[in-house]
Order: structure tokens, then sequence, then C-alpha cells
């Protein structure tokens, strides 16, 4: 039944994460920014709120609490809102957590979940964008060819969020042309951690290039067994996520640049005064509810248990356009203090093209 | 808590309405788009069916009003846009011309006495504000009315009128006292016949020439005193504001309209796409997409997202929760976009979008009026604009 109202709960993790974020984000995240570095102790602030680990069962070290995506989208959200390379790097290990927990055999959620589903913060991730142009998650060109009782992959990946500090990671291959996940020891033989990427935006956040050579991976850790696992049901649900954080970067920005608007002046008086300005933030206003909305309408049908592809993807594709769109407006609205690293909006702009160019940054 | 997936009891709304669409407004909808300002004799059963009015709002002595608040989605203002878009997937046109159904009525519904009730509320009403010197400035018309013994003498033109020659009545719009600015415009019901009240013409439109719209002029027009709507009172306060406030209302409705055209373009631009065998997986990194299947994406996705603010705005009018912002935001989101929408469906469809054999021609010269009726775009982003930066009107021009 259509309800735009949260419930008591739902209220409740959104002003606990908002609280959390303003205290430990809101005033670093330049500095983390121009650093290229989190502090430690934020993740673990961070990581303390449970949302990675919420949803998985006691007996594997999670609180047994319902899976939630309308919950999770609003704890992505607001995440980041304060920082998104901040929000990627507390939720990473979700992206391996989450589809161990809703797809993995009994023995590989018994063997995993208890290495990462502790008080204090374990990095794990998952490894699926691959550095070439016509990159799809659903054609990939990293393989895995079944030999023997393993399966060997071979391939190269990129933005691999945490991948350096990560002890385990779900690999995406193409197995006989379908997407497949594996569970992948980063002590692997066969894998051969890259270089930190250096990239456009999420500075703060540590991302590798990996590539597989060869790597042998036990029958045993394909993701779901012998029969293998829905990756469609991941990339729906980690698309909602990137989606649910698009909103919070798109609002991070329209927030700052309304309050920039409101007290420059020129000309006499506050260039919100102008047409022109004041319809860019009207624009930027009713972008991120529906940015929000669009996140908002896929969790909604994932939380009732129904398949949310076209939702998901849908949420996505928007949120890539209108992210960049409207960070791009709030850069502009800044004028030439919006392109300077002293203020924010310029570290939004950058974060906000991620959105359409890359996968699997975040679950729900 | 968070919902966006309808309730059974709300999709067989959306279910049936979208059925009695396709059996009868579809049929007909190029019908009177050729046959410009012809009755459409078929909507004579819709006679009675309330779409634009909407539940009649109980003065302020109500104590109801602030009971148990039990969220619900059944409520008027939901059931009328998931009504009024799948009757706008069939024609827009059409269900501006449905029967006892004009803007006119949702004026009464909100503020007529239960005299005027019982006298207009089952009249088919138009509503009469525009004039060739007043349009986005609904404040500075010019339409007199003076009292004059037992009876209000009223003076002007109207034009851009929805329903002008179907209507019985039309709600009139003029001021009592022009000095006096926006307090003194009140809303006037004059019946079809009265002496010096002449429809002048119609229109020849761009589309939605289903729609009977024209110019009314007022010269030494006599009413009843008991026609001024809502209280005889001449309170500051009613009046002006106490119609806009049932566009907080319409607006959504509005939108609604842009959504279902919109739809009607999406849904046909799928049915050719796969026609011609492209198959539509929502899978495909967008960069791997060939443009058409881009494009196709992209209309589905700012359709979801107009039908999802529109959504917002009318659970809010219904769950008693002011929505002034959320209105307009869902009328500047889907007149825009719809209008994109739907030139984007005839671009894709090349040479069947300029034919006069589908109907996509006809959505694309339909959509553009939701763009500018009942508020343009740009006054939504105005109103937007300076709710969200808390500046009057006399700050943000």
């Amino acid at each position: 039944m259509i309800n735009f109202s949260m419930s008591k709960q739902q209220q409740m993790v959104k002003k606990e994460v908002a609280k959390l974020v303003k205290n430990i984000v809101a005033d670093n995240a330049h500095d983390m920014d121009e650093s290229g570095q989190i502090p430690a102790d934020a993740i673990d602030k961070a990581w303390g709120l449970g949302a990675s680990i919420s949803m998985v069962p006691e007996e594997y070290g999670g609180y047994g609490m319902a899976d939630s995506p309308l919950e999770t989208a609003l704890v992505l959200e607001e995440l980041a809102f304060g920082d998104m390379a901040f929000a990627v790097a507390v939720t990473a290990p979700s992206l391996f957590i989450t589809p161990v927990a809703k797809m993995g055999t009994e023995d590989q959620k018994k063997k995993y979940l208890p290495l990462f589903c502790k008080e204090a913060y374990a990095a794990c991730t998952m490894a699926l964008n691959e550095p070439r142009f016509g990159f799809d998650a659903v054609d990939l060109k990293t393989t895995a060819e079944k030999k023997g009782g393993a399966y060997v992959l071979n391939g190269e990946k990129c933005f691999v969020p945490m991948g350096a500090k990560a002890s385990h990671m779900l690999v995406a291959a193409s197995l006989d042309g379908k997407s497949q996940l594996f569970i992948v020891d980063t002590k692997n033989p066969g894998v051969k951690m890259g270089d930190r990427e250096k990239t456009l935006g999420m500075y703060a956040l540590e991302m590798n290039r990996v590539v597989f050579e060869n790597c042998e991976v036990p029958a045993e850790d394909r993701l779901g067994g012998e029969e293998g696992c829905d990756f469609d049901a991941f990339l729906q649900r980690s698309r909602v996520g990137m989606a649910a954080m698009a909103a919070g970067v798109t609002n991070a920005s329209y927030q700052f640049a309304r309050e920039y608007a409101k007290t420059r002046v020129q000309f006499g008086e506050p260039i919100a005064y102008r047409q022109s300005v004041a319809f860019m933030l009207a624009e930027m206003a009713y972008e991120v509810d529906s940015i929000r909305l669009m996140a908002w309408k896929a969790a909604s049908a994932l939380e009732a248990g129904k398949d949310a592809k076209r939702e998901a993807y849908l949420a996505k594709m928007y949120a890539g356009e209108m992210a960049m769109k409207m960070c791009d407006y709030g850069v502009q609205l800044m004028g030439g203090h919006g392109y300077i690293r002293e203020y924010p909006v310029e570290r939004y702009y950058r974060n906000a093209r991620g959105f359409a160019n890359l996968e699997a940054m975040a679950t729900i | 808590m968070l919902d966006l997936e309808y309730s059974e009891k709300l999709e067989k709304v959306r279910m049936s309405m979208n059925a009695l669409s396709k059996s009868m407004l579809r049929p007909i909808a190029r019908k009177y788009d050729e046959a410009e300002h012809e009755y459409p004799k078929e909507l004579d059963v819709f006679r009675g069916l309330s779409v634009m009015g909407g539940k009649k709002k109980k003065k302020d002595g109500d104590t109801d009003k602030k009971k148990e608040k039990v969220a619900s989605d059944t409520g008027t203002n939901l059931g009328t846009i998931v009504t009024v878009e799948e009757m706008c997937w069939g024609d827009v046109g059409l269900l501006l011309s449905i029967p006892n159904a004009g803007l006119g009525n949702a004026a009464i519904s909100a503020v007529a006495t239960e005299e005027q009730l019982e006298k207009f509320g089952g009249k088919w009403a138009a509503m009469a504000i525009t004039e060739p010197e007043s349009g986005s400035d609904s404040g500075s018309i010019c339409t007199t009315a003076v009292l004059d013994g037992d009876e209000w003498v009223l003076n002007g033109e109207k034009i851009f009128v929805t329903c002008a020659d179907r209507c019985d009545a039309v709600v009139v719009w003029a001021t009592v006292d022009k000095e006096a600015g926006k307090a003194g415009i009140k809303s006037f019901v004059v019946e079809k016949g009265t002496p010096g009240f002449k429809l002048e013409h119609l229109e020849h439109k761009l589309g939605i020439r289903a729609s009977d719209t024209g110019t009314f002029v007022l010269k030494d027009c006599r009413i009843p005193k008991e026609n001024l709507l809502g209280s005889s009172e001449v309170k500051k306060t009613e009046g002006f504001k106490g119609v806009m406030k049932t566009f907080d209302n319409t607006r959504p409705m509005v939108a609604a309209m842009a959504n279902g055209v919109a739809k009607a373009a999406v849904d046909f631009t799928r049915e050719k796409l796969e026609e011609a065998g492209y198959n539509l997986d929502y899978s495909k990194n967008p960069g791997n997409l060939s443009a058409v299947e881009k494009d196709f994406y992209w209309m589905e996705a700012h359709l979801d997202a107009m039908r999802l603010l529109t959504l917002r705005a009318a659970w809010m009018a219904d769950n008693e929760e002011f929505n002034n912002l959320e209105a307009s935001m869902s009328k500047a989101k889907a007149g825009r976009y719809g209008t994109l929408i739907t030139q984007k469906c005839c671009e894709l469809m090349g040479p069947l979008g300029y034919s006069r054999e589908y109907l996509a021609e006809k959505w694309m010269r339909d959509s553009k009026i939701l763009d500018i009726f009942e508020g343009t775009g740009q006054i939504q982003h105005l109103i937007i604009a300076r709710n969200i930066l808390n500046l009057s009107s006399k700050e943000l021009k």
C-alpha cells in the first residue's frame, strides 16, 4: 500500500546515521579527500551501526534482523550525504557479506560470514568492474573455466573497493557465458593485487586493480556451490544501493549550493533572487527527490519480495544521469568558488560521475 | 512504513480505468481530434462520474480532521490521479470533455455553501480565470463585479475557458475592488443563458482538439447576489487564497494527465521496438545499448520519476499533509518531461511518428498544454524556488 511516511524504526535509523555522519564526517570529508585517507576509527565507528551485518542470522555473527532494502537505502543515502568515499569504504563488506548470506551454501555461510560479521571492521569486497571499453556486468571478460575440482579464473578487474585490505573477495566472472560469483582468498597465488587506483573522485577510498592469473578456486567456493547463484538478483540490489547513494551525494550538493545562493550577494542582493539561479535550485530540489523515490521504488519492490530488475536498472540509470547533471549545477551555482577544492561541491561533481560509470560500489 | 507498491485495491482501480480508457477513449481519440469542437456524444455515459470534482472540503469547524491518523492509499486524491492517468493514456482532450467534470466543478465542490451545492452541484461547470491581459498573473484580472441591489453586475472578457461550449455554467473570477488587489478577487457562478453572457468563439488549437476552449464576453451581466461562490461575507482570507488552494489538489492531477499521455507514448514505443526485434531486458550496461534502446530507457526512467512525484503529492493530500511544494514539483517535472517524452517517441518512430495514421503525433501535440495551463512550468519553478529559498514574491520575481 502506497505510503510515504517512514515507520518509527526507519525514522530512527535515518536519524542515527545522520547524527553519526555529522559527528565524524562532516568536518573531515575535505581532509580525507585531500589526504587520500579515511581514519580507521571513523570507519570503525560507522561499522558499529551494524548496517552490513544486521540482516545476517545470529548463528553466523549477525544481528538476525529482517532484511530491509528500504532501511538499507536510508542508511546508504545518509552515509553518502556525508561523503561517498566514506560510505563505500564502510559498506564495502556488504558486497561480500550480502551475496554470501543470501545465496551462499550452508557451508559457505558457516565458513565465511563469521570472519566478517564481527564487532571490528574486517575488509572484504567484490571485484566486478573491468578496465575496458564496453565493460558490462552481464558480459564479463574475466572468465571462469571448470578444470577438475576447481574453477580457474583469468582476467583483470579494476576499482575494487578496499581491494588491498580485503582478506576475501567475491569475484564476478563469466562461466559458460553467464556471470557468476566466486569466493576468493586474496592470498591465493593466482591473485595479483594491483596498485591503488588513481581516480576522478572518491580520492579517500582505496580501490585496487586486481589481476587473476590462472587463479584456482576450489569448486566449493563457487557462490551457491554446484548450482551457482542468481547473479541478476545481486545486480538488482547493487544498482538500488548505488541509486540510494546518488540521492545522498546530490542532496549534499543541493543543500550546499542553496545556502550559498541565499547568502552570496552580488548586484546588491542575494543571487537566489535571480530566476536563473532560483530555477536551477528548484530543479535540483525535485531531482534529488526523484532520484531518491526511484531508489525507494525499487527497494520497495524488493522489500515486498518481488523482482525489481526493471526498477533497479532504471533507478541507477536515472541516478547516473541526474546526479551528474545536478552536481554540475552545484558547482555552477557557486561560480568561481565552486571550482576550488576548499568547497565541497567540486568533490560532489567528481563523485557523481561514478554512478553511471561504475557498478558494485554498494549493495542493498 | 515506506511503501511504493500499489495496494491490491488501488491496482484494481488502475486496471479497470485502463480497460475503460482502452475500450471507450482510444477508439474515438482520432475522431474528435479531426472533428474539432464536435460534441463527443460517446462520453454521455460518464455523466455522474466525478473525476475532477474531488471530495468537498469541510469548513474549519470540523472536528474529525485530526482524528487518529491511519495511512491509506485509497483516498480521493490517489484514486483520482490513478484514474486521470489511465484516462489520459486514452485521450487527454476527451478526459477534459467528460460531462460535469469541469474545473468549475472542483471549485464548487471546494468552497460552495450548502445552498449553492444544491443549486449548482449537478451542473457542468467550467472555470473562467484567464483574460487577454492576465495569464500567469491571475491576480491582475480586470473583470469587475459590482453589487447593485440584489444582483452582481459583471463586465469583462475571459479567454481559454475549457468546456466553454458544453458547460451549463461558468465559475467566473472577478474583482469587487481593484484597489484591494488579490483580496478583491472572488468567484461567481454564471449560468448559460444569462443575458450579457456570450460565448464569443472557440479556439483552434495545437492539441487537445476534442476539448472545447472558448472566449466569453460579459457585458453588464446580472447574476443573483447568492451566486458569489462561498460565504456571502467578503472575507479577506478567503477568495483568492482559497481558490489558489484548490490548485494544490488539481496540480497533481495535471501532472497525472502528463503521466498518462507520456505512458501512452512509452507503451507505443516499446511495442514498436519489440516488433522490430529489440530485446528490452534492463540489464546491459547503458554504454552498450543502441541509441534507440538508450533513448527508450530514458523515456521510461523519467516517466517513472514523474509518476512517483505525482504519487507523493496526491498521497500527501489524502493524508492531510500540506503539499504545496510537492504538488508544484510534480507538475514542474511531469509537464516538461511529458512533453519531452512524447517528442522523443515521435523522433524514434521516424516517419511513423510524423504520420496521422498513428496516435503518436497527436500525443506530442496534446502533451504540450500540460506544461502550460494551471500554472506554467516556469510558474511552478517559481513556486518551488520561493518555497525552498524561503523568499517572497517581492524578493524572487
